[in-house]
């Protein structure tokens, strides 16, 4: 093999072959938009960008690379919050935006054809007319597209009753980094063999280039009502969560905020939360009329059980907006708090809740970092939103290492680093505390079954076994931090 | 976190150092589904018990061994169930082997399959190393979905030994309702009928009837069935419970055939009886057809077929080249002397 890297008219010029010269930019004038995703704490300027307009396009340009070894990047809308589409050295960002059409809606088998490109609105937008939608909803969901929401296994308020970007799936074109396409899954339940639809939902771009997806459309429920519900306790919501579900009900939404949060929330779009509370409940049903009916007159009954101080249930359309409003814009409206917030994504067993905020709220007085907690409390996933100053020195490194302590705090209490953003360069020393070695060992050997050259997304999601021990990262094991006697901070 | 098993560890590590090939069986009589499994037999039902179960969570974790009818006994007694309403066929079912087959009931197309609810899975690979995937929470996208992939690999890939489930509450009320019409109308019924906001939970169709099962709230149910019409079935749940376990004198025919197609495929037209599920996706087929003709009507519209029941070499559709080989290098990343279940999902591995 050849040692020497290729150089970058050479791949310009086998590109140009296969696409548009124009839709190749090497100038850092034009490829520095994508120099990061939406974790801007991760930046570097592209070597090259390509912008394919079609699966042709994608697969002849990845056989290029394969045969010149150049690592390929894949990037959907760069919406992102684990540096996965970051750009690698010497490598292509093969950038997805341009196939953008949606293949098909079928109102009668309820599903839809789209390429990569496609943003996840625009699907719900196009079946609109036929009383259904597509029901996995990232708050990112006007901006972030259904390739990059299958490469993340991508979540969003109504997983608990909807599921995730996973359970909603019926079919993939996948292109290999040797250009090879594949076609997995299909319209009929319960494909043949192995289910490489679950294996590739959530493989962060690292097993192949996403070229059409076949999603499920449900019917769109005849009504959804929401409850807002203030507790002068976070510890009383989250028993109030578990009442919920204890009570046979599984909402469509069941959001939590702390104090932080809803006094940001609140004075970004004035969505009428009370800010005197210590946290609020956002609890969503939906259904036929008369089941909404009969499990409001429940939720509210439970709420007040559990000690909540204001129960109020939005009568129109328009009040049900705006308490969402507030909950859907949260990550921005703690953005005005503060220059810079890193937003973490772990996610815990319920009824560690109030256990995993008390030692959030001592680790943010620890590292003198304030701290907002968002909560999609119906599944157990958390995201504190770390407030921090990148322009001072030293602040950037100490929110990497409260958010650090907050994953570890998941994992011993047995929950996972992450439950919806995905690892990509961001939580890769997290793995190691997550998962033993043995297991990281069968992710690498799943990634060589589908790319032997190791070119596509490279040092991403999975980390090197060596890496682990050089980072001094510790696997936390049947659910306890080794030396728990040490002080962890 | 799950035990370690070192007697199973080592017992594999030992066949696996000695090419010597393992039939991994528990109950034991799901022997009927899929190819001949060559090998010695590695009896797993010391893998039993249920490790933890909170209702408030929605989580169960139990070990891999464990007769389904004892997770479904517990999980009853706190309202709760298996969503994807798996199939026993005979009471020696176990968690593990149902998870091994993918199989799923009635409920499969309203509530989602048995890969859907799947959180966690542990298992012993081809060289004795005890794994764990994904965890007891319902959300974690940390490394590939294995617990998920692994989900109808009928134990060509390792040893489960323990497995976390998401569960949900039994539904308020159900009720059954009976039409008479023919197979066209049944079918254009069925899909229509899941595009609208209906508590639907099951579909059926057999020989001029059509039955659908309403589950949730009482009120829900009056107002469906005030919309759909039909005569309500007496005994619904029994109707539901014998097409599960395939208790009828029609799953008794074979060969029999499960013809899995897209929900909005028309009547087949192919000789032998039929019994339509799932909305329209699944067709058993008790027929004498050549196997080549039967898989290529299945292909031809967009599907796939299993020979359930009844003997035959062929039992699963053939992959596409490219991914048959890449199912072999999966094969070979958990199972690299290939010593799993030889046989049981394709003839060469
Ligand atoms: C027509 C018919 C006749 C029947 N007759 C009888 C009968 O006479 N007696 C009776 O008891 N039951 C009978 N049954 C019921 C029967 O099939 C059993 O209920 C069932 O016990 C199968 O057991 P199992 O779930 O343990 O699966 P198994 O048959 O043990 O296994 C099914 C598959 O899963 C794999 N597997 C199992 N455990 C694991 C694991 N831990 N890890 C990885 N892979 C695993 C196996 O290798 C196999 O590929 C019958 C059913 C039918 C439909
Ligand atoms: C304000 C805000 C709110 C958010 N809220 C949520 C939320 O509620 N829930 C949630 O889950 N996420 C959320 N996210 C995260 C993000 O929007 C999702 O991860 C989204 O799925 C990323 O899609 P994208 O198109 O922007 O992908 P990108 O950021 O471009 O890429 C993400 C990853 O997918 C890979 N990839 C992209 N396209 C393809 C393809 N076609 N084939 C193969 N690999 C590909 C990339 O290599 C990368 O690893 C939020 C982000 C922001 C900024």
């Amino acid at each position: 093999m050849d040692a020497a890297p290729p150089d970058l008219s050479a791949v310009m010029a086998a590109l140009a072959q296969v696409m548009p010269r124009a839709n190749l930019l090497s100038d850092p004038e034009d490829t520095r938009p994508f120099e990061a995703d939406g974790l801007t704490a991760y930046r570097r300027t592209p070597w090259l960008v390509a912008l394919p307009e079609s699966e042709e396009q994608v697969a002849a340009a990845l056989r290029i690379c394969h045969r010149l070894g150049v690592p390929v990047v894949p990037r959907g809308a760069g919406t992102g919050l684990a540096a996965g589409a970051l750009p690698g050295e010497g490598a292509v960002l093969l950038v997805l935006s341009k196939l953008n059409r949606i293949l098909g809606v079928d109102p009668l088998a309820g599903t839809a054809r789209l390429e990569p490109g496609v943003r996840n609105l625009a699907i719900s937008e196009a079946a609109a007319p036929y009383g259904l939608y597509y029901a996995p909803d990232p708050s990112s969901q006007i901006a972030c597209s259904i390739g990059g929401n299958v490469a993340e296994n991508s979540g969003g308020v109504h997983c608990l009753k909807y599921g995730l970007t996973t359970h909603n799936l019926l079919k993939l074109r996948l292109v290999t980094m040797e250009g090879e396409i594949l076609d997995i899954g299909s319209l009929a339940p319960d494909s043949p063999g192995f289910d490489l639809l679950a294996l590739i939902t959530g493989s962060e771009g690292l097993l192949g280039v996403v070229t059409e997806i076949t999603v499920e459309l449900l019917p769109r429920p005849l009504r959804a009502q929401v409850v807002l519900a203030a507790f002068d306790d976070v510890e009383k919501a989250g028993a109030a969560v578990g009442d919920i579900i204890a009570a046979g009900i599984i909402p469509a939404g069941l959001e939590m905020m702390d104090a932080p949060a809803i006094q940001a929330a609140e004075a970004f779009v004035h969505a009428g939360y009370p800010l005197d509370a210590a946290a609020i409940l956002l609890v969503e049903v939906d259904g036929t009329n008369e089941e909404v009916s009969e499990d409001i007159l429940t939720v509210r009954r439970l709420l007040l059980q559990s000690g909540a101080t204001e129960v109020h249930s939005a009568e129109d359309e328009e009040t049900r907006r705006r308490f969402w409003a507030g909950r859907k814009n949260a990550f921005p409206a703690v953005g005005r708090l503060s220059p810079d917030y890193y937003c973490m994504d772990g996610t815990i067993p319920r009824a560690q809740l109030p256990h995993v905020l008390h030692r959030i709220g001592e680790l943010s007085a620890h590292y003198g970092l304030r701290v907002a907690n968002v909560f999609h409390a119906g599944d157990g996933n958390l995201h504190p939103l770390i407030l921090y100053d990148a322009n001072r020195p030293g602040e950037l490194e100490r929110a990497e290492a409260f958010g650090a302590d907050i994953l570890a705090l998941c994992v011993a209490v047995g929950g996972a680093i992450t439950g919806e953003h995905g690892v990509g360069v961001e939580k890769i020393k997290a793995m190691c505390v997550q998962y033993a070695p043995a297991a990281l060992e069968k992710f690498h050997a799943v990634k060589a079954a589908f790319d032997p050259a190791g070119l596509l997304n490279p040092g991403k999601a999975v980390p090197e076994l060596h890496r682990c021990a050089e980072w001094g990262a510790m696997h936390v094991h049947q659910g306890a931090l080794p030396h728990p006697e040490l002080p962890r901070f | 976190m799950a035990d370690a098993y070192p007697e199973l560890q080592e017992a594999v590590r030992q066949a696996a150092a000695q090419g010597r090939a393992l039939a991994i069986r528990a109950g034991g009589s799901k022997d009927f589904y899929g190819g001949e499994t060559r090998g010695e037999r590695l009896d797993v039902n010391a893998l039993r018990g249920i490790v933890a179960y909170e209702p408030r969570e929605l989580v169960l974790t139990a070990k891999a061994a464990t007769p389904l009818a004892e997770i479904e006994a517990l999980l009853a007694e706190q309202g709760q169930m298996l969503a994807f309403e798996p199939p026993h066929y005979g009471a020696a079912a176990t968690l593990g082997g149902t998870l091994a087959c993918g199989f799923s009931g009635p409920r499969r197309a309203y509530a989602g399959a048995a890969r859907d609810f799947v959180l966690g899975l542990s298992l012993i690979d081809g060289r004795g190393e005890h794994l764990h995937f994904g965890g007891r929470v319902m959300k974690n996208v940390a490394g590939y979905d294995v617990s998920r992939f692994a989900v109808g690999s009928l134990g060509v890939l390792g040893v489960f030994t323990e497995i976390s489930l998401k569960v949900l509450p039994r539904p308020r009320h159900e009720i059954t309702l009976q039409f008479e019409m023919d197979e066209a109308r049944a079918i254009e019924a069925l899909n229509r009928w899941a595009r609208q906001p209906l508590p639907l939970s099951a579909g059926s169709f057999h020989e001029g009837l059509l039955a659908v099962r309403l589950s949730g709230a009482e009120s829900a149910l009056h107002a469906a069935r005030a919309q759909l019409g039909g005569e309500v079935l007496e005994h619904g749940a029994e109707f539901w419970r014998r097409l599960k376990e395939h208790d009828t004198p029609f799953f008794a025919q074979a060969p029999l055939w499960r013809l899995a197609l897209p929900g909005t495929t028309p009547p087949l037209d192919l000789p032998g009886r039929q019994w339509l599920e799932w909305g329209g996706g699944l067709r058993w087929v008790a027929t004498d057809m050549s196997a080549a003709e039967i898989f290529a009507a299945a292909q031809a519209r967009g599907g796939h077929a299993t020979l359930f029941r009844g003997a035959g070499a062929q039992r699963f559709q053939a992959l596409a080249p490219a991914l048959l080989s890449l199912h072999r290098r999966l094969k070979a990343a958990f199972d690299p002397a290939g010593i799993f279940n030889r046989g049981r999902l394709y003839p060469d591995f």
